[in-house]
């Protein structure tokens, strides 16, 4: 049982020649990198393109380029945004540092969000349709399948976040997969 | 419902349930075809898996300027051989020049443009 388990989650990724949108036909199918053979050495994920991305570059398992005019200036922001104050569902925590690793501030300032905190009606009904954080998430980050790695603060005399179907493993903020 | 599409359901039916995995492009892989096949070319894919082992999201987003909506982007062969869009690094420095038109323009012929889909969620289309 466990080593079927085990076996479900190695990843599965299919060849290029054989993922729908390559031309099996096209010189390129033969001498692409194929996804297995770089995606299979990172963080594991269940979802997505099976790579805790985050994770990957927190750990040093990948070292992308920041920038290519030496002059563009890097900015990145350790802060926490707390969201979704008074919700059914635990309160979301935005967090600056994994996301200015990855993006600039222009991304999101002030087109998609309004810097003050609160200024912004963020609504799951945008989201859903590809907007706010569905810019992103649902098309190329963690999709909107991962309620709990958003929604992830427990409120205050509320029980544990997360409903006990769900594997914590895979589901939870901040792992390192399964 | 014609018989050939009650085959065709049943088909797809059984495989999602026997778990047979079904051709699916890797997690936002990017087709863009507004001017490929118009020109002759197969339509390109754009891997965002391949390329953000490589470079982060800001580096094409703020400092290239690719809008972040897949079709909002005018990227003409122009552009790039100008040095923009993806020519900044598809220049025979970086990466492959212009010159190995087949290793982009490799999508199969047809495909509308868009962000495709991936493992579990098929992309932006299902959650």
């Amino acid at each position: 049982m466990l080593l079927a388990a085990g076996a479900a989650f190695a990843g599965s990724w299919l060849p290029i020649a054989k993922d729908g949108v390559h031309d099996p036909k096209s010189p390129a199918a033969k001498q692409l990198q194929q996804p297995q053979e770089a995606l299979s050495r990172l963080t594991p994920d269940t979802t997505g393109n099976q790579v805790r991305w985050v994770q990957a570059l927190e750990r040093g398992e990948i070292s992308p380029r920041e920038k290519l005019n030496p002059k563009t200036e890097i900015r990145k922001l350790d802060q926490d945004i707390l969201l979704n104050l008074k919700g059914g569902m635990p309160i979301v925590r935005f967090p600056h540092k994994a996301h200015t690793e990855w993006l600039d501030c222009s991304n999101c300032h002030d087109r998609l969000f309004k810097q003050q905190t609160g200024a912004t009606k963020i609504s799951m009904f945008e989201i859903l349709q590809g907007e706010q954080c569905g810019v992103c998430h649902g098309a190329v980050a963690f999709p909107l399948t991962e309620c709990y790695r958003c929604h992830s603060v427990t409120r205050p005399g509320k029980p544990a976040t997360m409903p006990t179907h769900m594997d914590p493993r895979f589901h939870s903020p901040g792992r390192l997969g399964p | 419902m014609t018989l050939r599409t009650t085959i065709a359901t049943l088909v797809l039916a059984l495989a999602v349930c026997l778990g047979i995995p079904l051709a699916e492009a890797e997690y936002a892989d990017v087709v863009i075809n507004k001017q490929a096949e118009k020109n002759g070319m197969r339509p390109v894919v754009f891997p965002h898996w391949f390329h953000r082992i490589r470079f982060r999201c800001k580096v094409c987003h703020a400092e290239l300027d690719f809008k972040m909506r897949a079709g909002a982007n005018d990227v003409t062969m122009a552009a790039i051989i100008d040095g923009k869009f993806c020519g900044a690094c598809h220049n025979n420095d970086i990466a492959w020049s212009v010159e190995k038109c087949d290793l982009c323009h490799s999508g199969k012929p047809g495909l509308p443009s868009g962000i495709y889909g991936g493992h579990e969620t098929s992309g932006p289309g299902r959650w």
